[in-house]
Parts: C-alpha cells; structure tokens; sequence
C-alpha cells in the first residue's frame, strides 16, 4: 500500500492536468501594441465586444514592429497597432486587407520635475529634443522598433540630430516595451518619450511630469487591419472583419470615447466612414 | 521601502480574497508547469538512467553537452519553439502558438536537460551500488532501468522538483510562446512581468510572492510526502 | 538442483585462467576442475585474489586470458543465470524485506506469495517482512541476501566472505543455511579467510596464493598434511612474503 502512495498521487496529477479548460468558443487572435494593453483600453472594449457578438478577442502585446511580424508569419487575425508607414507597407505587400482608422491620442515627453534640460516651456518637439542633446541630459529610447519607438527616430531626425553617435552615453535604448523603458528612465532620471495612455496608466511616476505636449508632430495614429487570408489561410476572416467594422461603427467609436483612467480619456475615436 | 510593505499588504489580500482573475492564473501556472514536470520526468529520467548505466563512445561530450543545456537561456527556447509552432512554421498547421500546450512544449524543452542530467548523477551512484548484484542475478536492462529509479525515487522527487521551480519561475520562452494572453495563457511570471510594464510595482511584487508561496507549497507537499513514504530510502 | 533432462553445470574446468589490470597479474594462470556434490572453500591470505576468481567463476568479469567452462561449455549469461552469488557487503535493494525476495521471484515469472514467505522463514526473516531491508542489522542483512541468491534456485552459489563482519550468532545462522542448501543439492563454492570456518564448512579447499593455485585438495589433506609451502605457512599462523 505504501508503496502504491506516490503512484496514485503522480496518476491523479496527470488526470487534473490533462483536463483541458479551452472551450471551443469562437475567438481572434489580435497582435497589437504594449501601449494599447497596458493601459487597460482592451479590459474596457473587449468586454462590450463580447457581450454583443460572443466572440472572444486574445490579445498578443508586443512592440508594433514585433507585432507586424508576427501577423506577417500569419499568427494573428486582426494587427492593432500604430505605425503607419509600416501598416500601409503591410497591407501594399498583401499580408492585410485595408488599414482603417481607428483612433488617436499623441505623444508627450516626461522627464524629472526638476527639468534638468530646461525644455518645459517650448511647445515644439525637435526643439526639445535638440536641447536635450545639446545639454547631453539622458534621454531613453524604446529602441524596439515598435510605434513609439520609429515616432521618435522621425523627431530625431527633423531635429537633425543623429542619435546613434550618442548611443550608451547620453542615449539610451532599452530594448524593451514602453513600461519597462518608462520604469528605466524614472530610475536614472532620464526624459523619454511615451503615448499618453501609457503615461496615464503608467503607476510608477515617482514624480516624473509632462513636460512637451500638444505639438502636431506628436499625433498617435492607431490603425487596425484584417489579415489577408490569400496569404494567411488559418485567418478567421468573419470573426476578424465584425470585430473591424464593430469598432469603427458608432458603437465601438462610442466604446472608445467612453474609456477613461483618472477621469481621463485615453483615446480619441476618428474612424474614417466608409 | 514602502513598496516591501504594500507588496505584502497586497499579496495576503490578494490570497485571501479569492480574487477569480489570480485563481485562474495561478491554476493555470500549475497546470503548465506540473503537466511540463512530469513529462519532462517521462522523457528525462530514462535518459538520465541510459546515460547512467550504458558506457558508449561519445559518452563524456554527449554529459557535457548534456550538462551545459541545463543553462538553456528561456528566450532562446521560446524563440526555437515560436518559429516552430508560427503558422509560417513547420508545425505551424497544428495551431498551437499561444496556447498552453506551446507553453508545456518550451518549458519541457528548457526542463528536460536538467532532469537528465541530475538524475543522470544520482543514478549513476545507485547504479555503483546495484550493478554487480544486479549482474549476478542477470537482470534485464529495463529492470535494472525501472528498478534504479523507483529505489532512488526520494532523491529523483529533488530532482523533479528543480526542473519545476525553474519551470515555474521562468517568464522569458512563456511570454514569447504564450503570448501572456489574458484568460488563456497568462500564468504568474508573465502577470508579473505585465504589472511591472505597467508601473505597479508593489502589484508585480505582490504576484511575486505569491509565486513563492506556490513554490514553497508544492516543496512542502513533496517533502512531507517523503517523511511519510520515505522511510525505505532513508536507511 | 538441476532438472532432470538438463545437464548439470558441473563438472567445472578453468584453463590458463589469468586476470591483468593495469599492468599488474592479480590471477595467474589458474587451471582448476571441481567436480559435483562438493562443498569447496576457497582460501588464502588477502591480496591473494579469492574474490577475483569468484567473479571470473561467475562471470561477473571477463578473465585476460585462459577459459571458464561449465559441463565443457563456455561461461556464457545462461549459465549465470543458474547461479547466484552473495557478497561481502550485501547489497540490498531500497525496499522492504519482502520486496527484496519479490525483485528476484517477479524476474523468474512465479506465483510468489506463499514462496517468498516460505523464503523469509527458511533464514528466520518472516516476522521482519515489512520493514525496510536496510534497517535490519548487518548479519540479518546478509541472511536476507542469501535467501534472496537461494530465491532464484542457484544451481551453483558462490559466497564471498559472507560472515567477515558478523557477530558469531550471525555467522552460525549463516553457515546453518549454506550447510542446509548444499544437502539440498545446491553446490557451494565459499570464500573465507577464517580457519575455523573453512574447518566447519569445507569438504575440499581450494588454496590461492598471490594469484596462483598453490593446493587443491580434500579438506583433511589440507589440514593435516598441506603439500605447499604457502599452505604450510597459512596453516600455521606465518606471514609468507
């Protein structure tokens, strides 16, 4: 008997665990950016969605580079992310159907409240960033090639400034998602550019304000593209489709107006009509 | 400081409410990472006891490589086995990114070497003591295999349990093959690993502790399974 | 205890047996024949390779030179298999007593219950059937081990030093059960260093000396009137370099 103990035990530990808890519901798989999830923006909409349709969303977060290549080697249904050089590029090369519009917020820049680069009164973004790098203040990178990320190469650039002479010393880049880079900068007191929503989501401040905001240069576009299935024939093209043509209608554009953190909206619908 | 003390505020109220979202979580790092165990067991222990009674050339590189695959570094595996499993992958028709089975898959991939190679040692102690009895009552190689393990199966227990704890403590191949998609396949590493991105840190410390409360459980569990049943091998 | 229509393993003839390791002879061309029914103990000083011979006999290892040949055919895992040996130290599985005779019993496929209580109280173990084999003491350990060699019905059953350790109650239980064995047919090959013993025990005595074969003969030839010098020498308390 005592011998049979720890058989017993390891058989109904293989019976627990062979019971599979996945039902077959129907569902997409959604690739889209670390900005849009960790703010909680799909705990607000997928929900809705759901009760509407029936059909469950799995969100992948990752960078939008990242996430275009995964929708790229057909692991996704639907690719949410904001790039849009990128997501044209995506759809011209017949991995998706159409970009639709779907939403905007912008980008700011945070830094330490002491300011230490003086940038809290210009407006203007490449201005700011030329006297950051004028006054060699830290400054943290994404570094990820995700949205925030290739938004920040295109400031640097009008700025006229090149950034990878600067790599390790007063630029840093992370390599990592935009929590992670925020969390870094707060760390070393670093300024570093972020989506709104990230920001207002993000918990780890210590302090840490906006200081560049409102510019034009700014704007956050969010697109969301249904996979094509001439490419990718695994995609759930229905599914994938209502869950599109949910968002843009005026419920889902009202889903997203009503999305708010701290008593703040996060993002701003503005899917163009068809 | 003040971040130590919310988090253990957090991780006992967190425990004690019963809150369903971490339930399932927890739940399903179990499920992964026990499932990846015990068929890293099934794979990893006749290996280790092959290696430990056979003598073959090429056996000393064959423990080296074996030895040093312990250090499989997660994000490595995870990346193997995403471009395995991706749709555009040669296994991709199956369907299995970003599900559990794809997380069970790494983590037997990064769990496997160490149970071998552990178990390899241990066995091949045993086996010093054994082999010249067992060859004079000419026991069949299968026997010798099945009767190496179930006499040394206190010290093999240790050694499934170190490819648990590093099953269950890893995030790096789960978040690339998991995809930490909310009610399917997040588990409490990458949980963790969200609440820090985004900034809650006394929230990631608090699932951290719960991580290690899990842990220390499942050791206890083991060990007092081994006090009561263990007595045969402790003499 | 061999069936009838199979041949007996005996005789057994050795030739030119010789075992090198690292450069060094320990068996020197041993040439040995034992014929059946006797009760042979293999004696000599240690270093002087007893052991040695025993595991070229049973094939436990394979000589360097020269030949082992049971009933004229060449020691092959058949033959071992109708042997069994008991060790110095005995060697016993991580188990209960009963799971010790089992591990043999299940590996000769036999309804095995009534059998191995059979066993267990053939060698006084029965009470202790339950406990972990390891937790007996060592002269209760090495009667398990030897009801657990007689378990798979040895045709043949070399003891190797099988009392060095044991209080003398212990020995005397032991050498109870071989003395039992070999009226019951089993023939015993029984390596001991002790006079005494080998007085109790021996119908013939095999002699080692520094790896070679120095006296064959019945036990009261070796006793009262050894031929070799080293025998000699062994019987009568000398150290002989």
């Amino acid at each position: 008997m005592k011998s049979a103990t720890p058989l017993l035990a390891a058989a109904a530990l293989m019976a627990i665990l062979s019971t599979s808890p996945i039902a077959a519901e129907q569902s997409i798989l959604l690739q889209s950016t670390t900005s849009t999830k960790n703010s909680g923006f799909y705990d607000h909409i997928l929900p809705l969605f759901k009760a509407e349709t029936g059909i469950t969303v799995h969100v992948v977060a990752v960078g939008s580079g990242q996430a275009i290549k995964n929708a790229r080697n057909c692991d996704a249904d639907v690719l949410l992310v904001h790039a849009k050089a990128d997501e044209e590029n995506f759809v011209a090369k017949g991995f998706g159907v159409k970009r639709h519009r779907l939403m905007y917020n912008d980008f700011i820049i945070v830094g330490p409240a002491a300011d230490p680069a003086k940038i809290n009164t210009l407006k203007d973004a490449p201005a700011a960033l030329i006297r950051i790098a004028q006054t060699k203040t830290l400054f943290v990178s994404r570094g990820d090639t995700s949205g925030t990320h290739k938004k920040e190469q295109t400031l640097w650039r009008s700025a006229g400034i090149n950034v990878i002479a600067a790599s390790g010393k007063w630029y840093r880049e992370t390599g990592s998602g935009m929590g992670a880079t925020l969390n870094a900068a707060v760390a070393m007191g670093a300024y570093a550019l972020t989506d709104r929503a990230t920001w207002i989501a993000f918990k780890n401040k210590q302090g840490f304000n906006i200081h560049v905001e409102g510019d034009k240069a700014l704007l956050n576009q969010y697109g969301i593209i249904l996979v094509n299935k001439a490419r990718c024939p695994t995609t759930k093209t229905n599914a994938g489709q209502r869950f599109i043509d949910w968002l843009t209608s005026p419920t889902g554009q009202a889903a997203i107006q009503g999305f708010r953190r701290n008593g703040q909206q996060l993002f701003f619908p503005n899917a163009a009509k068809n | 400081m003040q971040d130590f003390t919310q988090a253990f505020v957090l991780a006992f109220e967190l425990v004690f409410s019963g809150d369903a979202d971490l339930i399932e979580i927890i739940v399903l790092s179990l499920r992964v990472s026990l499932t990846a165990m015990v068929v890293a067991c099934v794979l990893g222990l006749p290996l280790g006891a092959i290696l430990a009674i056979t003598r073959f050339p090429g056996r000393g590189p064959a423990l080296v490589v074996l030895n040093a695959l312990m250090g499989l570094p997660p994000v490595v595996v995870g990346l193997i086995v995403y471009l395995h499993l991706s749709r555009a992958g040669p296994m991709g028709s199956f369907g299995l990114l970003y599900t559990p089975t794809a997380m069970i898959i790494a983590q037997v991939i990064l769990i496997m070497p160490i149970i071998a190679a552990l178990s390899r040692q241990v066995l091949e102690d045993l086996n010093n003591e054994y082999a010249e009895q067992f060859r004079s009552l000419s026991v069949p190689r299968h026997a010798a295999i099945q009767a190496l393990i179930w006499d040394a199966r206190f010290s093999l227990m240790t050694v499934a349990l170190a490819g648990f704890g590093r099953a269950i403590a890893e995030v790096g191949a789960v978040i690339i093959v998991g995809g930490n998609i909310d009610h399917l396949t997040r588990v409490m590493t990458t949980a963790i690993a969200l609440e820090t991105s985004k900034g809650d840190l006394p929230l990631a410390l608090a699932l951290g502790l719960v991580l290690l409360t899990i842990a220390f459980a499942v050791n206890a569990a083991v060990m007092s399974l081994r006090l009561t049943t263990g007595r045969y091998a402790n003499v | 205890m061999s069936e009838p229509g199979r041949s007996s393993l005996l005789p057994l003839h050795t030739k030119g047996l010789t075992l090198d390791y690292d450069g060094a002879r320990y068996i020197n061309a041993i040439d040995l024949t034992l014929q059946t029914e006797k009760l042979t103990v293999v004696m000599g000083p240690n270093g002087a390779g007893k052991s040695l011979l025993l595991r070229l006999l049973h094939g436990l290892i394979p000589p360097t030179m020269g030949q082992v040949c049971w009933n004229n055919i060449p020691m092959s895992d058949a033959i071992r298999q109708r042997q069994a040996m008991v060790f110095q130290r005995p060697v016993l599985l991580r188990r209960s007593v009963a799971a010790n005779i089992d591990f043999v019993l299940g590996i000769k496929g036999e309804a095995k219950r009534d059998r191995r209580d059979e066993i267990l109280d053939n060698v006084g173990l029965l009470d202790f059937a339950r406990q972990p084999a390891r937790s007996l003491s060592v002269g209760e350990q090495q009667r398990l081990a030897l009801a657990r060699a007689l378990a798979t019905e040895p045709e043949v059953l070399f003891l190797d030093e099988p009392t060095a350790s044991l209080d003398p109650a212990s020995v005397l239980a032991i050498e109870q059960i071989v003395t039992r064995a070999h009226q019951n047919g089993t023939r015993i090959i029984f390596v001991t260093h002790e006079l005494g013993q080998a007085r109790r025990l021996a119908d013939e005595v095999v002699f080692l000396h520094r790896g070679q074969l120095t006296e064959h003969s019945s036990a009261s030839t070796f006793f009262n009137d050894p031929t070799s010098e080293a025998a000699k020498a062994y019987l009568e308390g000398r150290i002989l370099l």
